[in-house]
């Protein structure tokens, strides 16, 4: 008699499903299902009270959690278009560079080798309103005479925080449309010349349809990252003082840790996650036009 | 519609010098090919007209006046790439209408000049597709068409069928023509195909090393070349040439066979002097399959063994050797002939080529 036995290819799948199960899909399901409860950490049990959507219909009506969550679509926003328009800017100088490209590029790339808490930490030190290197520079060169409260002062954190970000991710987008541009064909370029383009006209109507696609995944990648921006926020203000410079991910840390109120963090989670997959989507979409717009071969 | 002329241009590349000192005058709606080896500097000279490349030293007038450091677009010119160089993100139809666009033309005229180009190049029902769906020959076709929709004085192409196929290329040779005969702007044309340059110019400018080797119409440099290297180089099959030194009325080839002076060069050699001798495959033939069988009057006739036959149908190639080297002649009307074989050989010596042996000029004059 023939034992029945699993089909093979379902059978060779099977461990792809089970790892993922495990680490993804379950504990996925279970911060779902916690969100429908009032589970606090400190009373284990009660994660089996069903409270249905009372968590979410709260955060709706919550102002703070709103706040941050303007917060932080403002920080994604204005972080990822300077981020962008520094990294163009870059990229264009470093392409022209006729020596000492692979030099620069590298150079280039520093601030993605060090971790977002060393950057949170440095930045948090030079925006120090006593000992930070910014008020010393401004005040020797006579700039001004006060301390300027960098951290303390809600719209100066923010801009702090900013320029943190900033500091550490250019480079992305740097890399990517560097990359755009040295793939870039040249003769459309001497072409628009010709055809009676100034350099910005050229730039305008040929060099930049060209490289959107790549800025598009360099905003891509991005997005996702600063929706879940956290690690700089974290060490240089910690979404304070009293909570001026509070975003998604500091809020929900701070009530599913601090408060202990997990149940209510994670439904605070699932609008964060939202909010990176709009994102996303958004930039997706852009880039697959962009990239059927230039016949791209890949 | 403007006279182009360069005068003493030179271009260098730090130490290197590319283009020595040329001089040329390109007349109002002439066609003119720039013809060369590749490195010979005729892409040089071309984007330096188009001002995409700066010049290093001499003067380049367009309509008379100096363009040395103008923009290429304020030189009224348009060119034609090698690669097509379209805007990938645009229509056929906004690539034609680009530069119009800039120029702040309106819409209307642009919708116009735009649907005459097609119209001239057959390219009506492509307009609305990206270059990525078309065809090598559609694309060439459309750069075409952005280079004549603005009506230059001036249009500049840069070896232009070099990407396409070989039919393709006979075929866009002719449109090329038309479209020159129909513009009737100046046209700088470069190549290395020797063959686009005699059917296309009126004049071929034959460039090697950064120099000019002769300017000439297409019989001029196939019938009279300037030079030893024009000699090689105009011409398919390329011309038979073999050193000689010439002693009392006869060249004397190395390898010791040798042949009459040509009546026309006798007074023009002494005895010793080192020559090198031409001969197209046309004038060398299998006695009564020639080109001027009939009327030639200077023949010298030998037999020699076919060492190799290459039957192209309404011509043979015959291969022989001649002192010591591969000739090539040229059978029309050919009759059955297989290596081994002797063959009787006419040498039309009114038709031959004597070039100094040091500097390669030719001793005709």
């Amino acid at each position: 008699m023939k034992s029945w036995r699993l089909p093979a290819p379902f059978l060779l799948l099977l461990p792809t499903f089970i790892v993922l199960a495990a680490v993804v899909v379950v504990p996925l399901l279970l911060s779902l299902y916690s969100s429908f409860t009032p589970f606090r950490l400190t009373r284990p049990d009660s994660i089996w009270i069903f409270i249905g959507f009372r968590n979410y219909e709260r955060l709706l009506a919550d102002w703070d959690f709103w706040v941050a969550f303007g917060r932080t679509v403002l920080l994604l926003t204005v972080a990822l278009n300077l981020e962008m328009i520094l990294g163009l800017g870059l990229a264009m100088l470093v392409e022209k560079a006729t020596r000492g490209q692979r030099a620069l590029r590298t150079v280039m790339m520093f601030p993605m080798m060090f971790s977002p808490i060393l950057v949170g930490f440095q930045f948090k030190f030079m925006f120090n309103d006593n000992i930070g290197l910014i008020n010393n520079a401004l005040q020797s060169l006579g700039l001004t005479d006060r301390a300027i409260p960098w951290l303390i002062d809600g719209t100066l954190a923010f801009i702090a925080i900013l320029t943190a970000e900033v500091w550490s991710s250019t480079s992305v987008f740097a890399i990517f449309i560097l990359s755009g541009l040295m793939a870039m064909p040249k003769e459309p370029m001497e072409a628009a010349r010709v055809d009676g383009c100034t350099p910005w006209q050229t730039f305008r109507y040929v060099t930049w349809p060209f490289i959107m696609p790549f800025a598009f995944i360099a905003m891509t990648i991005r997005s996702l990252d600063i929706a879940r921006a956290y690690d700089i926020v974290k060490i240089m203000t910690d979404g304070g003082p009293a909570k001026r410079t509070e975003i998604l991910w500091t809020l929900i840390a701070r009530t599913g840790y601090s408060d202990a109120r997990m149940g209510l963090a994670n439904a605070m989670a699932y609008f964060a996650i939202f909010l990176s997959i709009v994102f996303t989507v958004i930039f997706f979409r852009k880039l697959a036009q962009a990239r059927s717009q230039i016949g791209a071969e890949w | 519609m403007a006279p182009v002329s360069l005068s003493k241009l030179v271009k260098r590349y730090g130490a290197t010098q590319v283009v020595h000192g040329i001089d040329l005058d390109v007349a109002d709606r002439e066609f003119i090919a720039l013809v060369g080896p590749s490195g010979c500097g005729k892409s040089t000279t071309l984007r330096m007209i188009a001002g995409l490349e700066d010049i290093s030293g001499g003067d380049i007038r367009i309509g008379g006046h100096i363009v040395n450091d103008l923009p290429p677009r304020a030189r009224n010119i348009s060119m034609v790439f090698q690669s097509y160089a379209l805007y990938p993100h645009m229509t056929v139809a906004e690539n034609m209408g680009f530069s119009l666009k800039i120029a702040g033309k309106d819409k209307a005229e642009i919708e116009t000049r735009v649907a005459e180009a097609a119209k001239t190049l057959s390219l009506e029902a492509l307009l609305e597709r990206r270059p990525s769906q078309l065809s090598g020959g559609q694309r060439q076709r459309v750069a075409m068409g952005r280079a004549i929709v603005r009506n230059p004085e001036v249009f500049l192409f840069d070896e232009p069928l070099s990407n396409l196929d070989a039919k393709l290329r006979t075929q866009m040779r002719t449109e090329i023509k038309k479209l020159h005969a129909k513009v009737q702007s100046t046209v700088i044309y470069v190549t290395h195909d020797q063959v686009e340059a005699m059917t296309l110019a009126d004049r071929i400018v034959i460039m090697r090393d950064g120099h000019i080797e002769q300017v000439g119409t297409p019989e001029d440099v196939f019938h009279r070349p300037a030079t030893l290297f024009v000699a090689g180089f105009i011409g398919s099959p390329p011309m038979n040439l073999r050193e000689a030194v010439v002693s009392d009325g006869k060249l004397m080839f190395r390898g010791g066979d040798t042949l009459p002076i040509p009546a026309r060069f006798r007074e023009k050699v002494a005895v010793g002097q080192e020559v090198v001798f031409g001969l197209r495959p046309d004038d060398l033939y299998p006695t009564g399959h020639g080109i001027h069988s009939g009327e030639a009057h200077e023949v010298h006739e030998m037999e020699r063994t076919v060492s190799i036959t290459e039957p192209l149908g309404n011509e043979t190639l015959v291969f022989v050797n001649f002192d010591g080297m591969e000739w090539v002649s040229r059978m029309l009307n050919p009759r059955q002939m297989k290596r081994g074989d002797t063959v009787n050989l006419s040498f039309d010596l009114s038709q031959a080529h004597l070039f100094e042996a040091g500097t390669g000029k030719s001793l005709r004059s």
